[in-house]
Formats: C-alpha cells, structure tokens, sequence
C-alpha cells in the first residue's frame, strides 16, 4: 500500500530559528526509512504564497494565486510511503512529526495506476 | 467507541513491533554471543511487557529504546537467576552488566551505531546454507520481516505450527553447528550471498506466481522481498548482485497491477495495458540497475536478470521490445547460470527475434530435460509456438497438458481457455 503524507505551509506561523540538531535528526530518520524501503520518494514546497490554484468549472479556467490559508504548518512537505498498512503510514508520519517537533500531516492512500 | 479505540491502541503497538522486531533481534543476538534462540526469547518477552505497559499508559516517543532496555533487562535478570547453572547466561549476564554500569544510553547508542552490522549477520544467518530452503525463508521472514508464524504460514498456505516447527528446528540446527555470528568473509562469502539472494528471490517469485492456491499473485509477499532487497542494497552498496537483485524485483513489480485481469486472471507480457505500469518502480528499477553496473565485477545472474527486464520496462508498446538485445543477455545468462528455464525463456526471445520456428527448435531440444518434465510452462510456450506456426491439434494438446500441471487455479484456467481456443482455431481453414 502506498500513502502520501503532506503538510501545507502556512505564513501566519512564526518561523522557527533553524535547528541544526533536527536536521541532522531528520536525515538520519529519512536514511532509515529510505533503508526500510519505506520511504519512495520526498520533497519539500515552496512557501504557500507562492502557491497556485488552477481551476476548470463551467468551461473556464481560473488561474488563483496563493496564499491560501487552510494550511496549519510553517514548513510544507510531502513523502510518498510504501507501507504494509495503514497502521505503518500512521507509524512513520508519527516518527517524523516527533523529529518536526510538532504539526499536522494529512495520509492520503495512493491507488493505482 | 473505547473498543475501537482499544483496537487502535493495539494496531498501533503491533505496528511498532513488527517495525522494531528486525532491529532488536538483531541487536540482541550481538550481545547473546549470537544465540538468535535467545535473542528472539528475550525480545518476545519485551513485547509482552509492552503490550501491558502500552495499552495503559500509551506508546512511548521512543518504543525501540524502550523495548531494547527491557529486553536486557530481562537478560540480566535470566543471569542472576541462572547464574549457577548456565555458563552462556553467565557470560552474556557478565556483558550486559558491564554496558548497564555504562549507562543505558550508552548501551542504545551502541545498538544503533551497529544496527546496520547487526542487521546483516542476521541475514546471513537466516539465510545459512546448511538450513532447508523452506527453512532459510521461513526464518527470514520471522525474524528480518517480523512476520508472525500465522502470517508465515498464510503466505505458504500450511499450518501455523508447521512454520513453528520449522522456525525452532532452523534455530536449533544453528546452535549446534555454532554458526557465529558475523558477516561471512572469503572464502565463503560468495556462496553465503548466493543464498542470502536465492531466499529474497524465491520469496519475491512465490509473490509473482505462486505455486499453489486460488490466487496468482500475492503482491504483499513481493512486497516483503522487495522491502528485503531495498534493506540489502542500503547495508551492501558494494555489491552488484544484491543491487541487481532488487532492480529486477522494482522492475518486475512495476508490472504487478497490469498482469492480473478483472477476475484475477492473469494477463501476459504482451496483453498488458502499459500505461498501467508504475512508473516510479521502473524508474527505482533502472536507478538500482546503473548503480549495480557502475559497480567493478562480472555481470551475475541478477543484473543480466535485470537488464533483460529492463529491455520490457523500456518499450513503451510491445512491439517496441529489443528482443534481439534480449535474447543477446538470455545467452549471457545462460552461460553464467546455465539452467533448463533460462533456456526455455531464450528460446521464447529468439521466437520474438527470429520467428516461432526458431523458438520451436531451442524448445524441442528441452524435452527430453527431466528438470522441466512437470513445468507447465514448457507446454505452454510450446503451444504458443505451435500455435502461432498455425499447428493447432498440437496446439490444443500442450496446452491441455499446461492446464494439469499448472499449480495455482488461475493459471490453470489460463491454458484450459488457450485448449479451447486453439480447439477453434482447428475448425478454420
């Protein structure tokens, strides 16, 4: 099973000093999920005023430009996981919230193609 | 709504130990003098705590740890008690106390430095050739996948106690040969990795086509495998096979949801819909096959594997296949590792390359190979040959055969319904 786990940025979160502690934390714990054959693929996202909407509705395009703010997290970023279950998604996404020091990510079950 | 929540919390815990399992056996067996006997014994005692302890007060931010610290906790423990009686308990007593008057996080931090290490002495003691095949696979998926017996014994379609059974007999005949612990070096390491791939292959393929059962493919065993050989790749970069290996498994699983129809029935190579290939294992696939060719050495049996599914995972149509290329590495292959399959599956790519006849030719030299007397697939490629040479009544009559040696249900539907058709195609002028 495959999962996409993200977190949106958003810009009314004060931005936290940059930890070299948690980053080093950070890619031991992507090292170690990558080894496991857990971790498929990563990237982070640029800032959400940066961000882009494209819509199509009743035969028309709308191009809207961000930020949008349903976001809750300072920092966006999103993994794609292969994992046995659900219980395994929920279980590394926990790990790297610990390692974040705090944030919401969403679990999206990848089906297909 | 609390017995949902309970299940949770237990999912939750079960997740954490199949996750941790590897780790701990591992670690353990280090400071067991590699008695994984032991190791298994203590780390199973851990969890049983941890599912008490969990359940009320939740899971701990570091599980792995905590599971660690009890586990020799409990050795320690088993020492006192023991003392007197067991000078192999005495003696792992001795170590752990020495690291526990260290500090506990001391004794973590040299878990995790070495886990590594640790993780692949299990492997090749899983995998020690003095064991049975079953045996070898079992073991591996107990202890490297934390796979339960009933798990185990699903996937193999036997009983759980047969899996038991043959997991305590592995680890007994281990203990007795006093195979150490340790990363084999030459002489033997060439023949020790050979099994450690043979038992991830084998796992992988019984996933691919399985030998027995309802279904054709249990994509969750090639999972495991697969999971198997990324791990392989991570503690081995050096080695070309073990890299080999697990492109040919990203490779072949990119394939996994297009082989199999609506019914389960399954769809061959070039039936397949290819916009269902997954992509993004194709493109691990061929990422692992530059790394293993980039490595010094001759190219083995899994990276010729590889290259030639690499060949498929590249034409976009099939009628875009390099057959020519392929039946080039099936003649590699079959001088590095001559075998009656390969033979078979050469004689397949010169059909594709040079027409049915040629194929034909390579097949019928098979016949007489009592290695294939029972493999289905050799009257089934005989068949598609004969068939497409547009001899029918032969046709019909291997794949007729094909259907009752075929060992899963939907696999011998398959060549009943090829029996069939060729029957039709008997009518026509």
């Amino acid at each position: 099973m495959r999962f996409l786990g993200y977190q949106l940025g958003d810009p009314s979160v004060p931005m936290p000093p940059p930890d070299p502690a948690m980053f080093a934390a950070m890619g031991e714990f992507v090292a170690e999920a990558t080894r496991a054959g857990v971790l498929l693929a990563t990237g982070g996202t640029a800032p959400p005023e940066q961000a882009t909407k494209v819509r199509y509705a009743d035969g028309e395009f709308t191009v809207l430009d961000g930020p949008f703010t349903e976001a809750k997290e300072l920092v966006g970023g999103w993994a794609l996981m292969e994992v046995r279950d659900k219980a395994e998604a929920i279980e590394w996404t926990k790990r790297f919230l610990a390692i974040a020091g705090g944030g919401e990510s969403t679990l999206r079950e990848v089906v297909g193609p | 709504m609390a017995n949902a929540q309970a299940r949770d919390v237990t999912a939750a815990i079960e997740t954490v130990i199949r996750l941790e399992w590897a780790r701990l056996v591992a670690g353990l067996a280090r400071y067991c003098g590699g008695d994984i006997t032991l190791a298994e014994e203590l780390t199973q005692d851990a969890v049983v705590a941890a599912l008490e302890q969990w359940s009320r007060d939740g899971v701990p931010a570091n599980p792995g740890a905590w599971l660690m610290t009890v586990a020799k906790r409990r050795a320690v423990d088993q020492f006192r008690r023991n003392r007197e009686l067991d000078r192999k308990y005495a003696e792992i007593g001795r170590a752990l106390e020495a690291t526990e008057n260290d500090g506990t996080a001391r004794f973590d931090q040299a878990i995790s430095d070495d886990i590594g290490d640790d993780l692949l002495r299990l492997i090749f003691i899983s995998c020690h050739p003095m064991l049975s095949v079953p045996a070898r696979v079992a073991l591996t998926l107990r202890l490297l996948g934390g796979l339960t017996t009933a798990e185990i014994a699903r996937a193999y379609l036997v009983s759980e106690p047969t899996i038991a059974q043959r997991i305590v007999r592995a680890k007994k005949a281990l203990a007795s040969a006093h195979v150490p612990f340790e990363t084999p070096g030459s002489p033997e390491r060439p023949a020790r990795l050979a099994s450690v791939l043979e038992v991830i292959y084998l796992i992988y393929n019984e996933g691919y086509s399985a030998t027995a059962g309802q279904d054709w493919t249990r994509p969750w065993l090639c999972h495991e495998a697969l999971r198997l050989g990324r791990l392989l790749v991570q503690l081995m970069p050096e080695e070309p096979e073990a890299a080999g290996l697990t492109a040919l498994m990203e490779l072949q699983s990119s394939r996994l949801a297009a082989r199999v129809g609506p019914t389960g029935e399954p769809v061959l190579l070039l039936d397949q819909d290819r916009s269902r290939w997954d992509q993004l294992l194709i493109g691990r696939g061929l990422a692992a096959l530059d790394r293993a060719l980039a490595l010094r050495g001759e190219r083995g049996p899994y990276v010729l594997q590889a290259c030639i599914a690499a060949c498929h995972a590249r034409a976009y149509h099939g009628e875009q296949t390099d057959w020519a290329r392929i039946t080039e590495l099936y003649e590699v292959l079959a001088q590095v590792m001559p075998s009656p399959i390969v033979e078979l599956n050469r004689a397949v790519a010169v059909s594709m390359a040079f027409g049915p006849a040629a194929g034909l030719a390579l097949v019928d030299q098979l016949a007489a190979e009592p290695a294939l007397r029972e493999y289905h697939l050799l009257p089934s490629v005989r068949g598609d040959l004969l068939l497409k040479l547009g001899r029918a009544r032969e046709a019909q009559a291997e794949f007729e055969r094909a259907s009752t040696l075929a060992g899963n249900a939907k696999e011998r539907e398959l060549t009943a319904a090829r029996a069939r058709s060729a029957a039709e195609h008997r009518g026509e002028p």
